[in-house]
């Protein structure tokens, strides 16, 4: 299961980066790349959250710039 | 390691971290993937072209600055942190005394309010582009944008501060999600950019003719301006100087195996100060060669929107993408500085304290101009806290050599040391002076103020220091 969402969130994370270098190399247009990465982001942040459990970074308060 | 041991506000932070607790390498590496991909790249990045850097300049000065940065990490923070395990906080408390420390942390604070401030306007910004409200930059420091931007960073604040009020555990697990997706949304507004500029062969690129005409359009509206490598290269090595000089990631290598850890910063500062900065002023380049009219404030000057770049780019996903990043960088800054208004106030509850630091934030946000001058911004903040690094530095490896107790606080009982508080106003208060009367490049005052700081420390501890105090007793 865990596989399975993970692969789930690598391709939503592929839907926000990969159309913008078809886009570059001239393959999709503009409005396409956008969509497919609103698509790409909704997924993400629906799907990660169930197996992503980094945990909070050591001295997490501390802010770096 | 548990995550109560891994919080800050869990164990180790009066004695050294134990080795079960240490961390291999790999750990940072992951650290510091997502750190330094924040709200203020989206700023900083056109700051640049607004500024005139030519883009070979920044290619290369960006390189050789975050490379400086990187071995500052490895080759000051990490032989003392992993050396002694201990916080900054602590390490300060023992050097300079407990009173002095609060007085430290206090100054840390309300200099995270004003980058807080920075965010928010970051956030408003792309809040604002579904409303259609654009924010433009005053003439004047303390000047406030159009009503409209001003209500809404007054929203956004109060939002970002509730929420910081409530606990930022939530807000720091989110940002941790969102880290690798705003990390390829930065790559993604880079790539559009390119292509919506027609900059799609390498010979393009190499020829900077798309960043010169931008940088003319620019200079043609808001009056010529000059970054020149060296600039850029200290600019980038500096700019978290608080973080490096400033000895404030002690805290985070304390916990780690080996030295070899000091490299981790590398990820995030290639990722965050390299790819995101030259993406997101590929992101103005882009909107002046595409739709000029929009960089376009009311007084005919160009203004970086970060909200309408982003949008511009990559659509709804740009707007998100500014908005979480900083809000995810205003949410633990704005508790961190209400942390510091608590230890000057220990009576005061950590929840009142933190919306004070988001009313200051909040302020501050509401004054665009605070966000323009971020360049500026983040140079001061390295030199007001860096130079207490060099008071670690030279306790550290000097103090015992030149005769002089170490840890001089906690061996006299003192709660301030008032060489280290000498050492460290003297330099600050004529950096700033420079900095803000003389119009030196702030981040040029950095390494002569630590500097300085590492020297005076020295001289009056030699002066002040009593020679009767007993054996060490820590």
């Amino acid at each position: 299961m865990n596989i399975l969402l993970k692969t789930i969130s690598a391709v939503a994370l592929g839907l926000v980066v990969v159309p913008c270098m078809l886009h570059f190399a001239g393959i999709i247009d503009l409005p396409t790349v956008k969509w497919t990465a609103l698509v790409g982001t909704v997924v993400w942040f629906l799907v990660t959250p169930t197996w992503m459990s980094r945990r909070l970074q050591v001295d997490s308060a501390e802010v770096e710039i | 390691m548990s995550e109560a041991e891994s919080n800050s506000g869990g164990e180790f932070e009066r004695e050294p971290v134990p080795d079960s607790a240490l961390l291999g390498s790999g750990k940072f590496w992951g650290m510091y993937a997502g750190e330094h991909a924040a709200g203020t790249e989206f700023m900083i990045g056109p700051l640049f072209l607004a500024a005139g850097a030519s883009l070979s300049d920044l290619l290369l000065g960006l390189l050789l600055g975050n490379i400086l940065a990187v071995l500052t990490w490895r080759f000051l923070v990490v032989p003392i942190a992993v050396a002694k395990r201990l916080t900054l906080y602590y390490q300060l408390e023992c050097i300079a005394g407990g009173s002095l420390v609060k007085l430290y942390n206090l100054v840390n604070g309300l200099l995270f309010c004003f980058l807080a401030g920075a965010m928010i306007t970051v956030s408003a910004s792309a809040v604002g582009v579904p409303f259609d409200i654009t924010f433009d930059v005053p003439e004047t420091v303390l000047g406030l944008s159009n009503t409209s931007f001003t209500v809404l960073v007054f929203i956004v604040g109060v939002v970002i501060t509730a929420v910081a009020a409530g606990g930022y555990e939530r807000v720091a697990r989110f940002a941790n999600i969102a880290a690798p997706w705003m990390i390829g949304v930065f790559a993604a507004c880079g790539i559009v950019s390119l292509a919506q500029m027609n900059v799609t062969s390498m010979e393009k690129l190499s020829s900077g003719e798309f960043w010169n005409e931008s940088i003319a359009f620019v200079q043609e509206k808001n009056g010529p301006q000059t970054f020149g490598f060296w600039q850029i290269v200290v600019f980038a090595w500096l700019c978290n100087g608080a973080m490096h000089f400033g000895m404030a990631d002690l805290s985070i290598f304390r916990f780690a195996r080996s030295r070899s850890s000091g490299w981790a910063p590398a990820i995030g500062m290639f990722l965050g100060h390299y790819m995101a900065w030259i993406s997101a002023g590929f992101l103005l380049a882009a909107l002046i060669k595409v739709q000029p009219e929009l960089v376009l404030s009311d007084d005919g000057k160009v203004t970086a929107n970060p909200g309408l770049l982003a949008y511009k780019s990559v659509g709804w996903t740009g707007i998100i993408c500014v908005i979480i990043a900083g809000w995810t960088t205003a949410n633990p800054t704005i508790y961190r500085a209400g942390l510091a208004f608590q230890g000057m106030l220990p009576k005061s509850s950590r929840t009142a304290m933190t919306l004070v630091a988001g009313t200051v934030a909040t302020v501050a946000g509401a004054f665009p101009n605070l966000s323009a001058k971020l360049l500026d911004f983040v140079g001061t903040y390295g030199t007001v806290l860096g130079p207490m690094g060099a008071v670690i530095f030279v306790d550290f490896y000097l103090m015992k050599r030149f005769g002089l107790r170490d840890q001089y606080a906690s061996k006299s009982g003192t709660q301030i040391n008032i060489a280290v508080l000498v050492a460290w106003v003297l330099p600050v208060v004529v950096g700033l002076y420079l900095i803000f009367v003389q119009g030196l490049f702030a981040a040029y005052a950095v390494i002569p103020c630590w500097v300085a700081c590492a020297i005076l420390y020295l001289i009056f501890s030699k002066v002040l220091q009593n020679p009767n105090l007993g054996n060490d007793h820590n």
